[in-house]
Protein backbone atom coordinates (compact mmCIF):
# COMPACT_ATOMS: atom_id res chain seq x y z
CA UNK A 1 0.00 0.00 0.00
CA UNK A 2 1.49 3.58 -1.29
CA UNK A 3 0.66 6.22 1.09
CA UNK A 4 1.77 9.96 1.42
CA UNK A 5 2.86 10.78 4.89
CA UNK A 6 2.43 14.42 6.18
CA UNK A 7 5.65 15.43 8.06
CA UNK A 8 5.52 18.49 10.69
CA UNK A 9 7.96 21.10 10.73
CA UNK A 10 9.47 19.27 14.46
CA UNK A 11 10.41 15.99 12.43
CA UNK A 12 11.90 17.51 9.11
CA UNK A 13 15.16 16.59 10.07
CA UNK A 14 14.53 13.59 9.59
CA UNK A 15 13.63 13.77 5.83
CA UNK A 16 15.90 16.47 4.34
CA UNK A 17 13.32 18.86 4.73
CA UNK A 18 10.44 17.30 3.00
CA UNK A 19 7.24 17.77 4.80
CA UNK A 20 5.68 15.27 2.62
CA UNK A 21 7.18 11.37 1.93
CA UNK A 22 6.11 8.48 0.34
CA UNK A 23 5.80 4.94 2.32
CA UNK A 24 4.24 1.71 2.36
CA UNK A 25 2.72 -0.47 4.68
CA UNK A 26 -0.96 -2.01 5.69
CA UNK A 27 -1.18 -0.37 9.25
CA UNK A 28 0.05 2.56 10.76
CA UNK A 29 2.93 0.44 12.70
CA UNK A 30 3.98 -0.56 8.86
CA UNK A 31 4.33 2.77 7.46
CA UNK A 32 5.81 3.92 10.11
CA UNK A 33 8.68 0.75 10.09
CA UNK A 34 9.15 1.54 6.03
CA UNK A 35 9.34 5.84 6.60
CA UNK A 36 12.34 4.94 9.41
CA UNK A 37 14.01 2.49 7.20
CA UNK A 38 14.76 5.72 4.82
CA UNK A 39 14.36 8.40 7.34
CA UNK A 40 16.18 7.06 10.45
CA UNK A 41 15.44 7.61 13.59
CA UNK A 42 12.21 9.15 12.84
CA UNK A 43 10.61 5.90 14.56
CA UNK A 44 11.95 6.78 17.94
CA UNK A 45 10.43 10.51 17.54
CA UNK A 46 6.70 8.64 17.15
CA UNK A 47 6.70 5.41 19.39
CA UNK A 48 7.62 4.82 22.73
CA UNK A 49 7.31 1.22 24.59
CA UNK A 50 5.80 -0.05 21.09
CA UNK A 51 2.75 2.12 20.87
CA UNK A 52 2.61 5.78 20.10
CA UNK A 53 4.37 8.26 21.90
CA UNK A 54 1.24 10.00 24.06
CA UNK A 55 2.06 13.64 22.23
CA UNK A 56 1.95 12.57 18.73
CA UNK A 57 -1.18 13.15 16.98
CA UNK A 58 -1.43 10.57 13.90
CA UNK A 59 -3.99 10.30 11.23
CA UNK A 60 -5.52 8.74 8.19
CA UNK A 61 -7.30 10.94 5.74
CA UNK A 62 -9.36 12.57 8.47
CA UNK A 63 -9.30 10.01 11.66
CA UNK A 64 -7.14 9.99 14.60
CA UNK A 65 -5.74 6.99 14.63
CA UNK A 66 -6.26 6.77 18.42
CA UNK A 67 -9.68 5.61 17.72
CA UNK A 68 -8.63 3.13 14.55
CA UNK A 69 -6.73 0.73 16.58
CA UNK A 70 -3.40 2.91 16.99
CA UNK A 71 -0.05 1.31 15.61
CA UNK A 72 -2.80 -1.22 14.28
CA UNK A 73 -5.06 1.14 12.53
CA UNK A 74 -5.59 -0.18 9.30
CA UNK A 75 -4.54 2.67 5.68
CA UNK A 76 -4.93 1.43 1.98
CA UNK A 77 -3.66 2.51 -1.07
CA UNK A 78 -3.59 6.05 -1.77
CA UNK A 79 -4.45 7.21 2.09
CA UNK A 80 -3.07 10.22 4.03
CA UNK A 81 -1.07 9.71 6.95
CA UNK A 82 -0.62 13.12 8.99
CA UNK A 83 1.53 13.79 11.92
CA UNK A 84 0.88 16.17 14.12
CA UNK A 85 2.49 17.32 17.69
CA UNK A 86 0.27 17.65 19.62
CA UNK A 87 -0.15 21.00 21.25
CA UNK A 88 -0.20 20.57 25.07
CA UNK A 89 1.16 22.06 28.50
CA UNK A 90 -0.17 23.65 31.51
CA UNK A 91 0.91 25.23 35.04
CA UNK A 92 0.85 21.35 36.66
CA UNK A 93 4.73 21.15 36.98
CA UNK A 94 5.62 25.18 37.41
CA UNK B 1 4.63 43.15 17.24
CA UNK B 2 0.38 42.11 18.05
CA UNK B 3 -2.43 43.87 17.35
CA UNK B 4 -4.54 44.82 20.56
CA UNK B 5 -7.62 43.32 19.64
CA UNK B 6 -5.85 40.37 19.10
CA UNK B 7 -4.06 40.58 22.49
CA UNK B 8 -7.79 41.73 23.60
CA UNK B 9 -9.28 38.66 22.21
CA UNK B 10 -6.76 36.20 24.12
CA UNK B 11 -7.13 37.80 27.51
CA UNK B 12 -11.38 37.60 26.60
CA UNK B 13 -10.85 33.81 26.20
CA UNK B 14 -8.78 32.74 29.10
CA UNK B 15 -11.08 34.38 31.12
CA UNK B 16 -13.96 32.98 29.83
CA UNK B 17 -12.41 29.40 30.40
CA UNK B 18 -10.86 30.61 33.78
CA UNK B 19 -10.82 28.39 35.96
CA UNK B 20 -9.55 25.75 33.29
CA UNK B 21 -6.94 26.64 30.75
CA UNK B 22 -7.88 28.44 27.64
CA UNK B 23 -5.82 27.38 24.52
CA UNK B 24 -5.79 28.88 21.04
CA UNK B 25 -3.30 30.01 18.27
CA UNK B 26 -3.34 32.79 15.82
CA UNK B 27 -2.36 32.03 12.25
CA UNK B 28 -0.46 34.56 10.01
CA UNK B 29 0.93 34.45 6.37
CA UNK B 30 4.01 32.03 6.34
CA UNK B 31 7.23 33.83 6.69
CA UNK B 32 5.68 37.05 7.78
CA UNK B 33 6.34 36.25 12.04
CA UNK B 34 2.68 38.69 11.60
CA UNK B 35 -0.08 37.12 13.96
CA UNK B 36 -3.43 38.03 12.00
CA UNK B 37 -5.83 35.85 12.95
CA UNK B 38 -6.79 34.35 15.95
CA UNK B 39 -8.42 30.57 16.37
CA UNK B 40 -9.67 29.69 19.73
CA UNK B 41 -9.30 26.43 20.60
CA UNK B 42 -11.39 23.38 22.90
CA UNK B 43 -8.99 22.76 25.73
CA UNK B 44 -9.52 19.03 25.58
CA UNK B 45 -8.62 18.59 29.07
CA UNK B 46 -10.91 21.10 30.35
CA UNK B 47 -8.70 20.94 33.42
CA UNK B 48 -7.38 24.02 35.86
CA UNK B 49 -3.72 22.75 35.92
CA UNK B 50 -3.77 21.25 31.76
CA UNK B 51 -4.15 21.88 28.31
CA UNK B 52 -4.22 20.05 24.93
CA UNK B 53 -6.01 20.81 22.03
CA UNK B 54 -8.57 18.48 20.34
CA UNK B 55 -6.98 16.46 18.30
CA UNK B 56 -9.65 16.43 15.53
CA UNK B 57 -9.76 19.90 15.97
CA UNK B 58 -5.96 20.63 15.28
CA UNK B 59 -6.16 18.96 12.73
CA UNK B 60 -9.21 20.75 10.93
CA UNK B 61 -7.36 23.61 12.21
CA UNK B 62 -3.83 23.17 10.60
CA UNK B 63 -5.41 22.00 7.08
CA UNK B 64 -7.04 25.01 7.10
CA UNK B 65 -3.70 27.04 7.79
CA UNK B 66 -2.01 25.00 5.51
CA UNK B 67 -4.47 25.99 2.51
CA UNK B 68 -4.31 29.39 3.10
CA UNK B 69 -0.57 29.60 3.28
CA UNK B 70 -0.69 30.32 7.06
CA UNK B 71 1.74 29.24 10.12
CA UNK B 72 1.09 28.89 14.11
CA UNK B 73 2.67 32.37 14.63
CA UNK B 74 1.75 32.20 18.25
CA UNK B 75 0.07 29.66 20.14
CA UNK B 76 -0.99 30.72 23.80
CA UNK B 77 -2.90 29.33 26.72
CA UNK B 78 -3.44 30.54 30.18
CA UNK B 79 -2.19 30.20 34.08
CA UNK B 80 -4.85 29.85 36.07
CA UNK B 81 -3.61 30.78 39.17
CA UNK B 82 -0.03 30.99 38.86
CA UNK B 83 2.09 33.59 36.71
CA UNK B 84 2.53 34.14 33.10
CA UNK B 85 5.96 31.74 32.55
CA UNK B 86 6.06 28.63 31.12
CA UNK B 87 5.92 25.25 33.32
CA UNK B 88 8.07 22.54 32.91
CA UNK B 89 5.01 20.86 31.60
CA UNK B 90 4.71 23.29 28.97
CA UNK B 91 8.59 23.73 28.02
CA UNK B 92 8.59 19.51 27.31
CA UNK B 93 5.50 19.31 24.87
CA UNK B 94 6.52 22.60 23.03
CA UNK B 95 7.04 21.26 19.59
CA UNK B 96 6.82 24.56 17.42
CA UNK B 97 10.11 26.01 17.31
CA UNK B 98 8.76 29.03 14.59
CA UNK B 99 6.32 30.08 17.13
CA UNK B 100 5.99 32.63 19.69
CA UNK B 101 4.34 30.74 22.97
CA UNK B 102 1.43 33.58 24.57
CA UNK B 103 1.03 33.09 28.44
CA UNK B 104 -1.91 34.89 29.80
CA UNK B 105 -2.41 34.07 33.64
CA UNK B 106 -5.97 34.94 35.08
CA UNK B 107 -5.20 34.86 38.68
CA UNK B 108 -5.79 38.25 39.92
CA UNK B 109 -9.49 38.64 38.47
CA UNK B 110 -8.66 42.35 37.84
CA UNK B 111 -6.09 42.75 35.99
CA UNK B 112 -3.87 40.19 34.00
CA UNK B 113 -0.58 39.68 32.73
CA UNK B 114 0.64 38.47 29.23
CA UNK B 115 4.11 37.67 28.40
CA UNK B 116 5.58 35.94 25.26
CA UNK B 117 8.52 33.12 24.73
CA UNK B 118 10.20 31.27 22.61
CA UNK B 119 10.96 27.85 23.36
CA UNK B 120 13.51 26.04 21.93
CA UNK B 121 15.17 22.54 22.63
CA UNK B 122 14.24 23.15 26.08
CA UNK B 123 15.40 26.65 26.30
CA UNK B 124 13.11 29.33 26.91
CA UNK B 125 13.42 33.02 26.06
CA UNK B 126 11.48 35.46 26.77
CA UNK B 127 10.64 38.12 24.26
CA UNK B 128 8.88 41.58 24.69
CA UNK B 129 5.39 42.21 23.56
CA UNK B 130 4.65 45.57 21.23
CA UNK B 131 1.13 45.93 21.08
CA UNK B 132 -0.09 48.26 18.12
CA UNK B 133 -3.27 49.22 17.02
CA UNK B 134 -2.40 48.43 13.51
CA UNK B 135 0.49 46.74 11.45
CA UNK B 136 -0.39 48.99 8.57
CA UNK B 137 1.99 51.98 10.47
CA UNK B 138 4.22 49.93 11.79
CA UNK B 139 7.29 48.76 10.03
CA UNK B 140 6.85 45.43 9.56
CA UNK B 141 8.51 45.38 5.84
CA UNK B 142 6.92 46.63 2.15
CA UNK B 143 4.13 44.04 1.78
CA UNK B 144 1.56 45.82 4.20
CA UNK B 145 -1.71 46.07 3.95
CA UNK B 146 -5.02 46.93 5.66
CA UNK B 147 -6.12 44.96 8.83
CA UNK B 148 -9.55 43.54 7.69
CA UNK B 149 -12.00 45.85 9.63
Amino acid sequence: MAVTVSVPTILRTHTGGEKSVDASGSTVAEVIEDLDSRHSGIKGRLVKDGSLHRFINVYVNDEDVRFAGGLEAAVHDGDNVTILPAVAGGCAGS
Amino acid sequence: MIRRDLVDAMVRHARRDHPDEACGVVAGPVGSDRPERLIAMVNAERSPTFYRFDATEQLRVWRGMDAADEEPVVIYHSHTATEAYPSRTDISYASQPDAHYVLVSTRDPDSHELRSYRIIDGEVTEEPVEVVESYMFSHTGADDVPDAP
